[in-house]
């Protein structure tokens, strides 16, 4: 048995190489200082990130792509808040296909997603827009949203509900009282994680943005010009921190909204 | 999703016998108000448009005009066009690919979390998932870096003496895109294993073990068939997203590693035929439909035989 699990554990270094293998060639391409992405490396320079600073169309597409992803995220915790409390508290008939209608954008190609909204905006003539990604946004993320705040909402312990009504308090004074601030860890976290995949999100939003370039759609223009390449690796590195910080919060956030259930494996479980 | 506190909530008749009938009720109407803002969203933001590409795939373009006449002309030349024909089966020859790819590469990732995780088990799905929140773009842009003419691997084979020409058989195809495929959808395939490992009731095993069997007696006869929904979960949740997928082939494909998806684009985009765009995504769509549930049936038949 020993044996056998370090073996395994060789293989599941080798394969952690490959997992990070790009993450780790982004910083070190975003500080080397040539205008080729290539080896050997030349110097150490912070120029690409000055570039940065100074190009004007990005600043806007970040500023977009952050709108979006606030709307986006803001949005979809909310309908996920709605179908996490009604699937956890409430029986009824059709709920499992109810379910899994509100789950099916996590197994549509993203691109049928996007063909879909583009064609209704096409028909019905309204212009694309921001917002047009923001709905799309909404459906990719409302899935995810709903699966963190299920295990959130299932987690607690009910009696705490029914003590509330009992001590006479209303529905939705034990909704603000009780229920949201036990679920809230859980909340912040599919706000973050609904936050980061808007921000990434590139089919979509290629499809749907009209002028309004997001990070992503501003990022796929630039590949096409080599001179452009170093410092889109600068701006990638920036998006890991900012991804990375985001993450842990709601790793954070996560495991305490699990910590109020008895057994944390099942929990755990639930959110996938 | 069914938990503890759930079914005590539904065994409490006794206490509220007065209630009990109209509650049944009270809660089936509460459930469907409180169901109804995101199911009327994706109705109509999911459901709706979907439709309308259906109906979209009827009609013709005609240069600037739509000719809204009901007509199956896009599905004749989705179907007889052997491009497209071409397209497809690519697509679903490398989806098929990455799917195999990254269960297997994964399984073992997932075995080792849920058997001899231990106390660390968050801390190595963190590590696995950390890599999948940088950006998708510039990760897929990366691997065009390791893998180029003068890219990380030729460039330090080449260093190291061992081939004297870089390799050019590793960029520019279906290899290329089933590598970094396989790379971008690795948490999806080692979450859904290790959530159906990490189920399996270590008892068995021990009971197999008492019963003399190997390790690999075990892993084939218990651990494996025990597993199987995980590995189908995974499957599906690789194999229907990638069919549609428009970046890789795009960056790394070359022209051999073009997928329908990138020709839907086009159609929507510089051809100008959003109605054959239409035609190509719902035979796309319903071909995937129809290859995941006959897994599905096929795997759920495997199941039961194996008891």
């Amino acid at each position: 048995m020993e044996k056998s699990s370090r073996s395994l554990l060789t293989y599941v270094l080798v394969y952690l190489t490959f997992l990070y293998a790009p993450v780790f060639l982004l910083p070190i391409f975003a500080f080397n200082d040539s205008a080729i992405i290539s080896l050997p490396l030349s110097g150490f320079t912070f120029d690409w990130f000055l570039m940065l600073w100074q190009t004007k169309a990005l600043h806007e597409a970040f500023y977009n792509s952050m709108m979006i992803a606030l709307i986006s995220a803001s949005l979809s915790t909310t309908l996920g808040i709605f179908a996490a409390r009604a699937t956890s508290r409430f029986e009824f008939p059709g709920k499992r296909g109810i379910v899994g209608f509100l789950m099916l954008p996590l197994v549509l190609p993203e691109i049928i997603v996007g063909v879909a909204l583009l064609v209704v905006m096409i028909q019905l003539g309204l212009s694309l827009s921001a917002w047009t990604v923001v709905i799309g946004h909404v459906l990719v993320c409302t899935p995810f949203a709903i699966a963190i705040l299920s295990s959130a909402f299932n987690s607690f312990d009910i009696s705490l509900e029914e003590a509330s009504l009992d001590l006479g308090v209303n529905k939705i004074g034990t909704f603000f009282r009780v229920i949201l601030p036990m679920v809230a860890p859980g909340i912040i976290s599919s706000f973050l994680i609904a936050f980061t995949i808007s921000l990434d999100e590139f089919i979509i939003a290629f499809f749907l943005t009209g002028t309004d370039a997001t990070l992503p759609v501003y990022i796929w223009g630039q590949l096409r010009f080599p001179a452009r390449l170093p410092s889109i690796m600068a701006l990638g590195f920036l998006m890991v921190l900012l991804s990375l910080l985001l993450l842990l919060v709601a790793e954070y956030f996560r495991r305490r909204s699990t910590q109020f259930s008895a057994n944390s494996s099942a929990s755990n479980e639930s959110i996938l | 999703m069914a938990n503890s506190s759930e079914i005590s909530y539904l065994q409490q008749p006794a206490k509220r016998t007065f209630w009990s009938i109209p509650k049944a009720y009270q809660d089936s109407a509460r459930g469907y108000f409180l169901i109804s803002p995101p199911l009327l969203y994706s109705l109509v933001m999911l459901a709706a448009p979907l439709v309308l590409v259906v109906l979209l795939s009827l009609w013709t373009q005609n240069y600037l005009e739509l000719d809204r006449t009901i007509t199956l002309k896009n599905y004749v030349e989705a179907v007889t066009e052997p491009l497209y024909g071409l397209l497809i089966s690519r697509s679903l020859m490398i989806s098929g690919m990455v799917t195999l790819a990254t269960v297997i590469l994964a399984y073992p990732i997932a075995y080792y979390v849920a058997m001899f995780g231990g106390k660390r088990k968050s801390m190595w799905l963190l590590l696995i998932t950390i890599p999948f929140w940088t950006s998708y773009l510039i990760r897929i842009f990366l691997w065009k870096v390791i893998l180029g003419y003068n890219g990380v691997i030729n460039g330090s084979l080449m260093g190291l003496g061992l081939i004297e020409e870089p390799l050019t058989f590793i960029l520019y195809n279906a290899n290329a895109v089933v590598l970094t495929l396989a790379h971008a959808w690795a948490p999806f395939a080692i979450l859904p294993i290790y959530v159906s490992l990490s189920r399996i009731d270590k008892s068995l095993l021990e009971a197999a073990r008492d019963l003399s069997d190997n390790a690999f007696q075990r892993f084939f006869r218990v651990t494996l068939p025990l597993s199987m929904p995980g590995v189908v979960a995974a499957c599906l949740i690789v194999f229907i997203p990638t069919v549609g997928d428009y970046v890789t082939p795009k960056l790394l494909g070359g022209t051999d590693g073009l997928m329908i998806a990138n020709m839907i684009q086009i159609q929507f985009g510089k051809a100008n035929n959003a109605p054959l765009g239409s035609a190509l995504a719902v035979v796309a769509m319903f071909i995937v439909a129809a290859i995941s549930i006959s897994f599905v049936l096929l795997t759920r038949r495997f199941l039961k035989t194996k008891g």
